[in-house]
């Protein structure tokens, strides 16, 4: 990226409304610089993207200007006008980029900034996907200040470890296709008060939505334009019937469609419309079950709480062809924009947009006619589903009773060790071995229940003292259980730890995991680099063990044990890493005694 | 809105179903320790608190007997209060009379098992019959007032009746009486996400119950109630007795082995050839190749 750099032609300008110095901005990773065409205009600049801290821009449509607002870090900002958006654009993505690499390497030395970008010859979009993963994800940017500017790992090191994070990120490039609008095109007629005029207004979109959810219009406008009548007659025409439609007046409709037969195609029902529904309704899955649920309590409003007046008066069939009902309109809108934007093409030519709906719309009946199957299809689950009851034969069991000769077993299998985890299992043991006639037994409860009902209940109750105990003993065991971690798993040790402390654990659990990602992946040393690399490894774990004790002794002696439960394992992965590093280099010693290193 | 005659059930009203152990022989082995008539003054006492602690909790007893269980008082269909325990107490009597007819036995060895599974499973048909009654209802929960030891015959319809509380959401406390912990009741308080306790002063029986079993399910979340240190639930092969960590189980009943076998001796399903598992996976030595 170092050696990229963008040039443009730009004015540079004081404030917006100033006319501006035109001259040439050039752009790399570490500054920008501004010529003046004159070259005895004073207006030269040349400026560290580090003392940059943000750009502004303003949006291509909303505005005429191309302006690029680069501010500064101590105040003060750089306004630029390009000669057309696109140059702009350009520039603004190097900005945007440069100012991201440098803010996040805003700590490191600028040589190491150096090297590590002449290091590796990367393509601008990978760097600017690599400086988009760090500014989205602050603990990748903790980590990657950590180890690739600390030294530890090299830059190429770091992200090799990552590169499905970067093809992820890379697939989601692809640009959002925009949806249609959601907004039914009803005509708001824009009157002067003054004329009869009414204004409608038509944009390229409106006319793709229209075409798109009117295949008649869409029909007509391919069948008469431009024989029969220009692009302007047409919509003019169909604005018309839009309007009378939107009057309601059904019979005065009727009655302009019999003296116009090319208003009277917009007026109709849409004959298009309404085959492709019935073809729809052959294809509805029959095994669907329609019936309403609790939920789909709609009924009490009117018109599923849509405002909407319609004529509701009993019109003679003459009438019949020119109603229009506003919840066929209403799912005919909703249909289309959920099936997205079909075609691709520039919308500015209304006829090349609707070439392309028909032929999409073509292409869809006939991959139905190829699909014969389906019809077989449907009837079969038909037949699958309806099944006659008394049509089948009878079912016969296809399982085995249980039978379990003797279930003490299952008892005896668990009894023994619930009760020993109580500590109990000493008065286990029988504890009383007298035998008793049933005669007796019952007769001496009886006996005891009718004595409350003859003398009542006891009072009091019970004693205050041994209330007093009962409550002192139950308040003790629960106390000293209520600290016993690990009782309830939704709740986790770290959260009663101190913030600060918990998000050091957190931060030093992903770069222990990290060093270790990468030292055992360097095993088995095979060649110097990656001896040396081990060997910065090897230094950088060393270097966590003290942190490591250092937060077990800040915080306070209440949360020292969970706090050193939860170092333990890091110290044991670490050892082990260790170990293995001691290991790996006594055997090498050993083996390669007459040579010094291994690395012949 | 809400129609004037549908009681207005918070989360605070409970449903009480509680479980007492009227086995006889165990009273019988208990007379010097805890007389049957202190027990039922203490529960009735406990029993009045609940109803007095909110106006629409609802009390249900089942008395858990030696040959059969029965329900023997529901608050909300008691006529007057003054009678509560006066129907409670006679319904009793007449229950122990029922259950000693019952009986065949000329006489009993220790304190013998009562029939914990059947008054659980008649408790748990009471609460899906509230469950099924509409919308609102009480909360309920089971309070098992138990001392018989645990009968090992019962297990499996226990275990049923743990299960489907646990899945219909009702916890199941214990009060266990007796001189032994029940690994039933342990187990049934663990699972359904009761309280289990077992009082150390049976004499302040009523404080226990007053203190830990009376809090509704609501107000438990704001509460510490007493917990188990923790309960070991290994289990043990049906062949040896062996407390084991690993082991063979049969895929029809669940029954454990300690080793392989060719036919279940619990429900007699005969087992397909275990593949001989050749545990002595030569311990492969990663060669570490070095100076490639
Ligand atoms: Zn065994
Ligand atoms: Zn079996």
């Amino acid at each position: 990226m170092a050696d990229k750099q963008v040039m443009k032609r730009a004015k540079y300008k004081s404030s917006v409304k100033d006319p501006g110095v035109a001259g040439v901005l050039k752009l790399n990773i570490e500054r920008f610089v501004f010529m003046p065409n004159d070259p005895k205009a004073s207006t030269k600049l040349n400026v560290e993207f580090r003392m940059i801290t943000g750009h502004k821009f303003t949006k291509e449509g909303s505005s005429k200007q191309a302006l690029l607002n680069l501010t500064q870090e101590q105040g003060g900002n750089y306004i630029f006008e390009f000669d057309s958006f696109a140059d702009r654009d350009v520039c603004r993505e190097f900005v945007a980029a440069a100012i991201a690499f440098h803010s996040e390497a805003g700590k490191a030395t600028t040589e190491n900034s150096a090297a590590l970008v002449n290091s590796e010859q990367l393509s601008r979009a990978e760097t600017e996907r690599r400086i988009k993963l760090l500014q989205e994800n602050s603990e990748l940017q903790r980590l990657h200040r950590q180890f690739v500017f600390g030294g530890i790992l090299t830059d190429a090191e770091f992200w090799a470890t990552r590169k499905k994070l970067l093809d992820q990120n890379d697939n989601r490039r692809p640009k959002q296709r925009v949806a249609l609008k959601n907004e039914m095109w009803t005509v708001k007629p824009l009157s002067d008060g003054q004329s009869n005029r009414v204004t409608f207004n038509l944009t390229p979109e409106i006319i793709h939505q229209i075409f798109a959810e009117k295949p008649a219009v869409r029909q007509a406008y391919l069948s008469f334009v431009p024989n029969k009548m220009t692009e302007k007659e047409f919509w003019t025409k169909y604005s018309r019937a839009e309007y009378l439609h939107s009057t309601k007046n059904v019979v005065a409709a009727a009655a302009e469609a019999a003296e116009d037969e090319e208003l009277a195609v917009f007026l109709k029902r849409d004959d298009m419309l309404a085959n492709e529904a019935r073809r729809k309704i052959r294809r509805v899955d029959p095994t669907v079950d329609m019936e309403a649920d609790e939920g789909d309590d709609y009924i009490h409003l009117p018109d599923h709480g849509l405002f909407q007046n319609e004529t509701k008066d009993v019109l003679e069939s003459q009438y019949e062809p020119y109603r229009r009902s506003f919840s066929q309109d209403l799912n005919q809108h909703a249909a289309v924009v959920l099936q997205g934007r079909l075609v691709d093409v520039e919308l500015g030519d209304p006829r090349s947009v609707a070439e392309a709906l028909s032929r999409t719309k073509q292409a869809e009946v006939s991959d139905e006619i190829s699909n014969r199957n389906l019809e077989k299809e449907l009837s079969d689950r038909i037949s699958r589903i309806a099944e006659i009851e008394d049509l089948q034969g009878p079912r016969d069991p296809a399982v085995a009773p249980l039978s379990i000769k003797d279930p003490r077993d299952y008892f005896d299998s668990q009894q023994a060790n619930a009760v020993k985890a109580l500590g109990d299992a000493g008065s286990g043991a029988k504890p009383l071995k007298s035998s008793v006639s049933p005669r007796e037994a019952y007769g001496s409860l009886t006996d005891l229940v009718s004595d409350i009902r003859v003398m009542g209940l006891s009072e009091p109750i019970m004693n205050p003292e041994v209330a007093l105990k009962v409550l002192n003993g139950l308040t003790q065991s629960i106390s000293s259980t209520k600290f016993h971690l690990g009782k309830n798993p939704r709740e986790s040790v770290l959260d009663s730890l101190p913030k600060v402390t918990k998000e050091e654990l957190l931060h030093h659990w992903t770069s222990v995991q990290e060093l270790l990602k990468h030292f055992w992946s360097s095993y088995p040393i095979t060649t110097k680099y990656l001896y040396t690399k081990v060997t910065r490894l090897k230094d950088a774990m060393s270097q966590v063990y003290p942190k490591l004790q250092e937060i077990k002794e800040s915080v306070q002696s209440d949360f020292r044990h969970q706090v050193s439960l939860l170092v333990h394992p890091m110290l044991q992965a670490l050892d082990a890493a260790f170990a293995h590093y001691d290991a790996d280099v006594q055997k090498r010693s050993a083996k390669s005694g007459e040579r010094f290193n291994g690395f012949g | 809105m809400t129609p004037v005659s549908s009681k207005l059930y918070t989360d605070d009203v409970s449903l009480l179903m509680v479980l007492i152990d009227t086995n006889p022989f165990f009273w019988n082995s208990v007379k010097s320790t805890l007389a049957f008539s202190t027990f039922l003054s203490n529960v009735l006492a406990f029993l009045n608190s609940i109803l007095l602690l909110n106006q629409l909790n609802q009390v249900v007893v089942i008395a858990t007997g030696y040959n059969s269980c029965d329900y023997i008082f529901d608050s909300s269909d008691s006529q007057s209060q003054t009678q509560r325990v006066e129907q409670m107490l006679q319904k009793l009597e007449e229950f122990v009379d029922k259950d000693e007819s019952l009986g065949r036995e000329d006489s009993v060895d220790g304190p013998g098992f009562s029939l914990l599974s059947g008054s659980l499973s008649m408790a748990l048909c009471y609460i899906q019959r509230v469950f099924r009654s509409g919308p609102l209802h009480p909360q309920p929960r089971i309070l098992c007032l138990h001392g018989s030891p645990d009968g090992p015959g019962q297990y499996v319809a226990v275990m049923n009746s743990i299960f489907s509380a646990q899945r219909s959401m009702v916890p199941i406390d214990s009060c266990v009486l007796g001189a032994q912990h029940s690994a039933f009741l342990q187990q049934a308080s663990y699972i359904t996400g009761g309280v289990y306790l077992k009082p150390q002063l049976l004499d302040g029986l009523f404080q226990y119950l007053a203190t830990v079993f009376a809090t509704d399910l609501h107000s438990r979340a704001f509460l510490q109630l007493p917990k188990p240190a923790g309960v070991d639930f290994r289990a043990s092969c049906f062949c040896h007795k062996n407390t084991i960590d690993m082991g063979y189980i049969c895929s029809v009943c669940l029954s454990i082995f300690c080793k392989h076998q060719k036919k279940c001796s619990t429900c007699g399903s005969v087992f397909g050839q275990a593949q001989t598992q050749d545990s002595s996976t030569p311990d492969r030595k990663r060669k570490t190749p070095l100076d490639a």
